[in-house]
């Protein structure tokens, strides 16, 4: 059976994982290899690098930082930050990821998911989607979290998968970094409107927040930093009480 | 020592490929052109992404002919595997490598595409398994699955809406849908597992 999968995610700014609350004040929270290594040791099942710089100058960084991390672990490794063109994408896969999202680029130009899918496979590319609640929708941001566009999340969803991603990780802005809980109803929507695989960000604060996210009709995957980076939950006592609630996840056997 | 050639055919990621194969004792190769394939105990096909781009890049460094008459111990791994047979649904039915007969399907039968995720492999009981438990799980992404003609060629089979077969042996040549360069201990044990291969048919040979 397929497993649910829990996903610690670390923001990389200059080489150094960092954690803001709702997209700001950040705080150096280590070495992104050393936290990755712990991680697997815990039993996550893929680990997620963002580059939040992602200007050009932190760019060798990174790939620096994906090169030496590859090379320890032996669990998929997906990144992502400014990500333009398909050779960003090689240059991001040949250092050792196995899945590279797109964010700002692709809702500047929406082609370049279908041109990444084209070269390197639709399970290659993860439509990252910063979302943020505006009455009933929820608004499409960009760079960063900084800039808010007309988009749709619901839509753009859609027409993201329908372009060829392989998978969405879609982020609630208004409930990152702050523990409430998943915001629900957004993973409800977006499952609802697309047909590929969806991992939940934002809010996770609990283990009952990753069990609500993980019911049919949500997400196949839970997303979080903080409360692992501060050692709040430790993966492996999550993966149980996951097990507990009769979600299906891989334990590592001791 | 084992010396083993990953092919290089210009997408995704070898790095812990080579990785893995040197934890294992091998001395890992990489091989962009076919004349680095000489003198290996064994080849390792890998592949992300699409099969169609995969063979295009495969037939422009003129690895067709020469993966055809390589007869030592071949893996391939996830699209490497596609590559084996004779066509593939994701290329339109275009010819593959044509080293097993068969084709490669789409998962039609899957709740979700691609089949992403940590997932059980039923094997038989094959060298490339060896010392793994019957509960073990290994890393997939992928939304297509190969179809031998001959069923028994079939060494492992997973389930994801319907089963689909995650490992094939044909003689020397076998090969994974699954990446064990991501499935954590479950998949270094497999990959240490070819390495022995390598190593055991270099010496009888």
């Amino acid at each position: 059976m397929l497993r649910r999968r829990v996903i610690p995610c670390l923001d990389v700014a200059n080489g150094r994982v960092v954690k803001g609350v709702q997209f700001v004040d950040l705080v150096d929270e280590g070495d992104p290899a050393e936290l990755a290594a712990r991680y697997v040791a815990e039993g996550a099942d893929e680990i997620c690098f963002l580059d939040i710089t992602a200007s050009n100058e932190g760019r060798g960084t990174m790939l620096e930082v994906v090169r030496r991390t590859a090379t320890d672990v032996f669990i998929p490794l997906t990144v992502g930050g400014g990500v333009r063109t398909t050779e960003d994408m090689r240059a991001i896969l040949r250092a050792g990821a196995d899945k590279v999202s797109v964010n700002t680029a692709a809702v500047e130009r929406p082609a370049l998911i279908t041109e990444c899918a084209k070269e390197f496979g639709a399970q290659c590319v993860v439509l990252a989607i910063d979302a943020q609640r505006n009455g009933v929708n929820w608004d499409v941001y960009i760079n960063g979290g900084r800039t808010c566009t007309d988009r749709d999340s619901i839509t753009w969803a859609s027409e993201g998968t329908n372009r060829g991603a392989g998978e969405i990780l879609l982020t609630s802005m208004d409930r990152d970094g702050t523990k409430n809980g998943y915001d629900l109803e957004l993973l409800e929507a977006v499952r609802a409107a697309s047909s590929v695989p969806m991992i939940a960000s934002g809010g996770a604060g609990t283990v009952d927040h990753c069990i609500a996210a993980l019911q049919p009709g949500r997400a196949d995957a839970v997303l979080a930093a903080s409360i692992f980076h501060r050692n709040e939950i430790q993966i492996d006592d999550l993966k149980l009480g996951l097990a507990a609630a009769g979600i299906p996840v891989r334990l590592v056997t001791t | 020592m084992t010396r083993l050639a990953v092919i290089d055919h210009g997408a995704g990621n070898l790095v812990s490929i080579a990785q893995g194969l040197r934890k294992a004792g091998a001395d890992v190769v990489i091989a962009m052109s076919p004349k680095e394939l000489a003198g290996s105990h064994g080849v390792v096909l890998p592949g992300v992404g699409n099969t169609g781009a995969a063979l295009q890049r495969l037939q422009t460094a003129g690895f067709v002919e020469p993966l055809r008459d390589y007869e030592r111990p071949l893996l391939g791994i996830c699209v490497g595997l596609q590559l084996f047979f004779d066509s593939s649904e994701e290329t339109d039915g275009d010819e593959c490598l044509g080293l097993i007969s068969g084709v490669v399907r789409k998962l039609e039968q899957a709740p979700l595409l691609p089949h992403i995720g940590w997932n059980n492999v039923t094997f038989a009981s094959d060298p490339i398994f060896a010392g793994l438990r019957s509960d073990a799980t290994f890393y997939f992404v992928h939304s297509f699955a190969p179809v031998p003609t001959d069923d028994r060629l079939v060494i492992g089979r997973t389930e994801y809406g319907t089963e689909f077969a995650a490992a094939v042996r044909e003689g020397n040549r076998v090969g994974v849908q699954f990446h064990p360069e991501r499935s954590a201990e479950s998949g270094l044990t497999l990959l240490g597992n070819f390495v022995r291969t390598c190593r055991e048919v270099g010496r009888a040979a």
